[in-house]
């Protein structure tokens, strides 16, 4: 790939970056970061917080490093002393009207005011005897309150709903110091990624009323995850406090979902920290099911399996590839009918203004993943197959009545599962499972990247990852081509091992941004597209 | 996702404009419309159509904000940002006789805080940005008229006079009913 | 509408010959006053013969940055592959400023002839003339001497036969000295709000709708006539002493002189001339005590720096400030000088975009400290805090009226700093009531 390269050098560092690189991502490259509000990667640039002024050599006025692009041989200084007096200078103006609210706000520990104004704003205010501009809380709707006197007017959240999410519903009312973001009367802020506003407003201006005063910032664990509200496979952080899942938050990935999430996954989260599970594994004895412990109920597992015969797996288009494959391959010995569920919605939302992002319409993380395993889509097939079976195994899935009542027509049911909401009178075995915040996994999404997750909480009770329980099986009795796994990389490279696409991948290759795979030889994905 | 639908913004309207009549219909629309082939955009015929909207109504009211932005394609958070942007909209109802007056520096220094206090007792305002208990005047302060050598110079509606001192003022108020 | 004065022998009476004349606004009025023969004789001239003719006659933007006119054509490309656009920059709101209004009151058809003559030299087939709001008698005359230049074949789609087809659109501003600054009014113009863009790109490249355009001041385009019809070398004659100043310029002088009004004079002119001879001078009793020479953007001079100052942009640079716009804001030994560089403050305050940190908070903080002294609660540190922030506010924002504010505040406290101490040491009393 040959692209014009253009030397600079910032502060004292030398990088060659492609032709009509701004400043500002220069400095990235070079491992500097020039401090910046109105700047954001995904938006378009209208230089107006003036936080990033930089010195060039030669250049008798300060210049904008968002909006400058760099210039062969050009020296660029980002910590001059006038670069710093500039950026103390902007600081001090911003706080003249911003109310002392850190205490109260929610942003302090993640606030791009405080970190700056901490690095080089002035240690007091000379402005020490005015009123501050006051105006009142804002209830912008659904999620999203505009506390007006702690904005920065950076405009982020006004480009984000004109050019990115393509409804300008937001706009800057007045003139002066008098300004204020506005949205017109009666509107709300309902778009389906309009939630990204928050996350961009670098100061505690745009808040989510999910989030108000539930945790602050520094009391929270953050994990890197992927998203499980449909197949686009959004990377995000979740955030926890005390073992709760209390936020979760895009991570940024170029290749996926840039910066940005949408509501419905943002908001769906509350499922991950819910009481009602099944705490032990159960197994019926006598007419009853009775908590066991994991030795006795692997063996009644192997038994089961050892039979052979028939058997159906019904898997959730939510359960990792992990699970998906080692479960799978724990059948392997049987005549095996396997399909995954993807709910599927009406319409997709996509985000305009940033190609190849949506809300899909299918409304699972890992139906492709399920898919390259060699999970059939014909659920109603193989749910009544189910009603005939020797073994039905269901992977975190819940049935209909309708569902239930055939699958109960097997000789044997295995309950691989969460949540404790289906009581199955068939159940010969019910083994609780980890959900997607407590375990290590990995999602191949609807472009066939494969994206890794990590575990967010402890799991709860005695659940462990489905991949756990289909690889302990195996060892002591022998099943199948082996199926040892102890991590859930072992468990990912066994599982890619036999599907040609994902063939010698590692958990090293993913890192956590995840990989393209070859879509060679394989047929249409799920969603009809290529 | 709690926050109730509806629960808008702190300034919300005050009035139900139920009965809002649109502006541009007949005659207006056909003066909307002769502008559409002199820009190559409809956003651009905003200002000329907040114009229209203030001369029919006397102000810009927010069913009026939405109108302008159906006829032109736009949203209406868009079409109210560039209203307050602009100090000659009025986005709330004034007296029947709109009275600015220049104070900026030129001005400031050849009395025309006088002429100010002037107008205020003489049209019974009280208060800058108050209308008159009779609904005839609302004056204000503005900023430089571009008319600093007849300081000081005042508009009234769309009638610019210069040279305005404080006797001046009874008779120039007299000619607005 | 009364006119001031009738031209003083030391006026040169180019763009104002016609000022007070109301038989100067028609069509025919113009014509009869040697009108059109600017226009007629360049539209046989190819566009860049027309640009040259301009950039020898040192013409210079008369709307405040005093950038060569003729270069500023230049840029716009030679070949049109996208319609090109002339702005008529009608919005004059500088404080102190009244000459453009002038010209449009009186002599509309010397700004049509101006404007056509230009986007015949640029390549634009259509003008956008922005005139304030405010100016709504002017936008009346504009508006009708623009049809009547229709009627008469001066616009339209064939020019005077030449083929040519140049229209004018009048676009009526609402209250905004912001949307003077070009880009501001292209913003304005396209339908936004008045915010000024970053440059690069610049108008040339692209300016409305992303075209190619090239943004005149009223004066600046008046002139353009005159030196198409006499010639390039007659117009740089016009010179009393520096060579890259040429031309009349019109200055606005308002203030505390006895008789305030345009004045048109050869650049160069001596001030002392113009506020002593022109103006007559102070009011009975008064001594002159200030001048801000350019609109209210540039620093303020002190009596004494006017005496041998000569009125063109070297000359006023040469004494500390700058020409601008030329609107003379004369003050006397009654001025409150810190009470009027307040008040200047407020009007920036007012006027801010809100775009930049700086301006948005800076012209108002700038405002209440000013406030503040002036109601007698002013500190010791307050000149240094005010003298902070103007640096802070110069330099590092997209347009320049965040300098505009500094300037009078760091002049004035440089030059009248006794006033300021006064009010710091109690010797004056409060003339605000503190907030």
């Amino acid at each position: 790939m040959t692209q014009d390269l253009v030397n600079v050098t910032i502060d004292g560092m030398t990088v060659a970056v492609p032709k009509g690189t701004s400043i500002i991502e220069a400095a990235k490259q070079a491992g500097i970061l020039v401090p910046h509000y109105c700047y954001h990667p995904s938006l378009p640039s209208p230089a107006v917080c003036r936080m990033c002024l930089v010195e060039v050599e030669k250049v008798p006025k300060l210049v904008p490093a968002c909006v400058t692009t760099v210039a062969e041989g050009q020296v660029v200084h980002t910590d001059s002393e006038q670069a710093r007096k500039a950026r103390t200078g902007v600081l001090e103006f911003l706080l003249i009207n911003h109310p002392l609210d850190c205490p109260i706000c929610d942003q302090a520990g993640e606030c791009e005011l405080q970190d700056y104004v901490f690095q080089e704003g002035r240690a007091g205010t000379r402005y020490s005897e005015y009123a501050k501009r006051y105006n009142p809380v804002e209830d912008f709707g659904p999620d999203v309150l505009y506390v007006a006197n702690r904005c920065i007017l950076c405009t982020r959240c006004v480009r984000f709903m004109e050019d990115v999410a393509g409804t300008p519903v937001l706009n800057v009312s007045e003139r002066g110091d008098r300004a204020y973001i506005g949205i017109d009367e009666g509107q709300l802020l309902d778009h389906p990624w309009a939630g990204n506003v928050v996350d961009l407003c670098p100061v505690g201006s745009l808040i989510s009323k999910d989030f108000l005063h539930k945790a602050r910032a520094w009391d929270l664990d953050k994990t890197a995850s992927v998203c499980t509200g449909c197949s686009q496979g959004c990377n995000i952080t979740i955030d926890t406090r005390d073992n709760t899942v209390v936020r979760l938050r895009p991570r940024p990935n170029l290749e996926v979902n840039r910066h940005f999430m949408c509501d419905t996954g943002r908001m769906n989260y509350r499922w991950m920290n819910r009481g009602d599970r099944i705490e032990a594994p159960l197994v019926r004895d006598a007419g009853r099911l009775v908590a066991s412990d994991w030795d006795r109920a692997l063996d009644r597992l192997a038994s089961l399996v050892e039979k052979g015969g028939t058997a159906v797996l019904l898997a959730s288009g939510a359960a990792s590839l992990e699970s998906l494959g080692m479960v799978h391959r724990l059948l392997a010995g049987t005549r095996l009918t396997a399909a995954v569920q993807v709910p599927m919605a009406e319409s997709e939302e996509p985000l305009q203004g940033i190609k190849g992002l949506a809300l899909r319409r299918e409304r699972a993380p890992n139906g492709d993943g399920a898919r390259l395993i060699g999970y059939g889509t014909d659920w109603p097939a193989a749910v009544k197959a189910a009603s005939s079976a020797d073994l039905v195994v269901l992977l975190d899935v819940t049935l209909t009545d309708a569902e239930a009542a055939l699958v109960s027509g097997a000789a044997a049911v295995v309950v691989l599962g969460t949540l404790q909401t289906q009581e199955l009178p068939a159940a010969t075995l019910v083994l609780p499972v980890t959900n997607v915040a407590e375990e290590n996994g990995t999602f191949v999404n609807r472009d066939l990247r494969v994206q890794r997750y990590q575990q967010a909480r402890t799991a709860p009770g005695m659940s462990r990852p489905a991949w756990w329980v289909a690889a302990s099986v195996a060892p002591a009795h022998a099943l199948g081509p082996s199926t040892g796994a102890s991590t859930a990389a072992e468990a990912f490279a066994l599982v890619c091992s036999t599907i040609p696409s994902l063939a010698d991948l590692s958990y090293a290759d993913l890192g956590l941004l995840g990989r393209m795979t070859p879509a060679q030889g394989l047929a249409p994905t799920m969603h009809g597209g290529s | 996702m709690s926050g109730n639908p509806g629960a808008g913004p702190a300034q919300a309207a005050a009035h139900h404009e139920e009965s809002y009549q649109p502006v541009f219909v007949g005659p207006v629309k056909a003066r909307l419309e002769a502008l559409f082939p002199q820009y190559p955009t409809r956003q651009a015929c905003l200002l000329p159509a907040l114009w229209m909207v203030q001369e029919e109504r006397g102000w810009i009211s927010p069913r009026a904000i939405g109108e302008v932005a159906e006829v032109l394609g736009l949203t209406p958070a868009f079409v109210k940002g560039v209203v307050t942007f602009y100090t000659m909209y009025h986005t709330h109802p004034v007296g029947r006789h709109f009275v600015q007056v220049c104070t900026t520096s030129p001005c400031n220094i050849c009395g025309a805080e006088d002429v100010v206090k002037a107008f205020l007792q003489h049209t019974g305002c009280g208060e800058l940005g108050a209308t008159s208990k009779d609904g005839r005047f609302t004056v204000i302060e503005v900023e430089c008229l571009g008319a600093c050598g007849f300081a000081t110079p005042v508009l009234i509606d769309d009638d610019f006079i210069e040279g305005v001192t404080p006797e001046r003022v009874p008779g120039i108020l007299q000619g607005y009913k | 509408m009364g006119y001031p004065h009738p031209s003083h022998a030391k006026e040169q009476p180019v763009l104002s010959k016609h000022f007070g004349d109301a038989g100067a606004r028609t069509f025919e009025g113009w014509v009869k006053r040697g009108g059109y023969e600017g226009l007629r004789k360049a539209l046989g001239m190819t566009r860049e013969q027309v640009v040259e003719e301009v950039k020898a006659s040192g013409l210079r933007g008369r709307g405040g940055a005093g950038f060569p006119t003729g270069l500023k054509w230049s840029f716009m490309a030679k070949e049109v592959t996208r319609p090109h656009y002339l702005v008529c920059n009608a919005d004059e709101s500088e404080p102190g400023t009244f000459k453009d209004r002038e010209i449009i009151r009186w002599t509309p058809h010397q700004l049509i002839e101006g404007c056509t003559i230009a986007a015949h030299a640029i390549g634009a087939e259509r003008i956008y003339i922005y005139i304030r709001g405010e100016f709504t008698a002017e936008h009346k005359i504009l508006t009708t001497a623009v049809e009547d230049a229709y009627r008469n074949g001066a616009l339209g789609g064939n020019v005077f036969g030449s083929g040519r087809r140049i229209d004018v659109v009048v676009h009526r501003g609402a209250g905004a000295y912001i949307c003077g600054e070009e880009t501001a009014m292209m913003n304005s113009i396209e339908g936004k709000r008045g915010n000024p863009r970053i440059k690069p790109p610049f108008p040339a490249q692209a300016g409305l709708w992303a075209s190619p355009t090239t943004i005149n001041n009223v004066e600046t385009l008046a002139a353009t006539a005159h030196i198409l019809v006499r010639g390039a070398e007659w117009y740089k004659g016009l010179c009393l002493s520096n060579p890259k100043s040429t031309g009349t310029k019109l200055f606005s002088v308002c203030g505390h002189v006895q008789r305030p009004g345009n004045y048109e004079v050869v650049m160069g002119t001596p001030m002392r001339d113009l506020i002593y001879d022109m103006c007559g001078g102070m009011r009975p009793g008064r001594a002159l005590k200030a001048v801000i020479p350019g609109g209210s953007s540039v620093p303020i001079m002190t009596a004494a720096e006017i005496e041998d100052c000569a009125m063109d942009y070297e000359g006023i640079v040469a004494k500390g400030s700058m020409l601008g716009s030329g609107g003379m804001i004369v003050m006397d030994d009654s001025t409150d000088i810190v009470y009027q560089v307040m008040r200047l403050a407020r009007f920036y305050a007012h006027e801010s975009c809100a775009q930049c940190t700086q301006c948005r908070e800076g012209t108002a903080w700038t405002t209440k400290i000013l406030e503040r002294i002036l109601a007698g609660a002013g500190k010791a540190e307050d000149l240094a805090l005010l003298l902070d922030l103007a640096d802070n506010m110069t330099g590092k924002t997209i347009c320049v009226l965040s300098d505009s504010c500094a300037a009078p505040v760091v002049s004035a406290i440089k030059k009248f700093r006794g006033e300021f101490d006064a009010y710091l040491d109690r010797t004056r009393r409060p003339v605000m009531v503190a907030v």
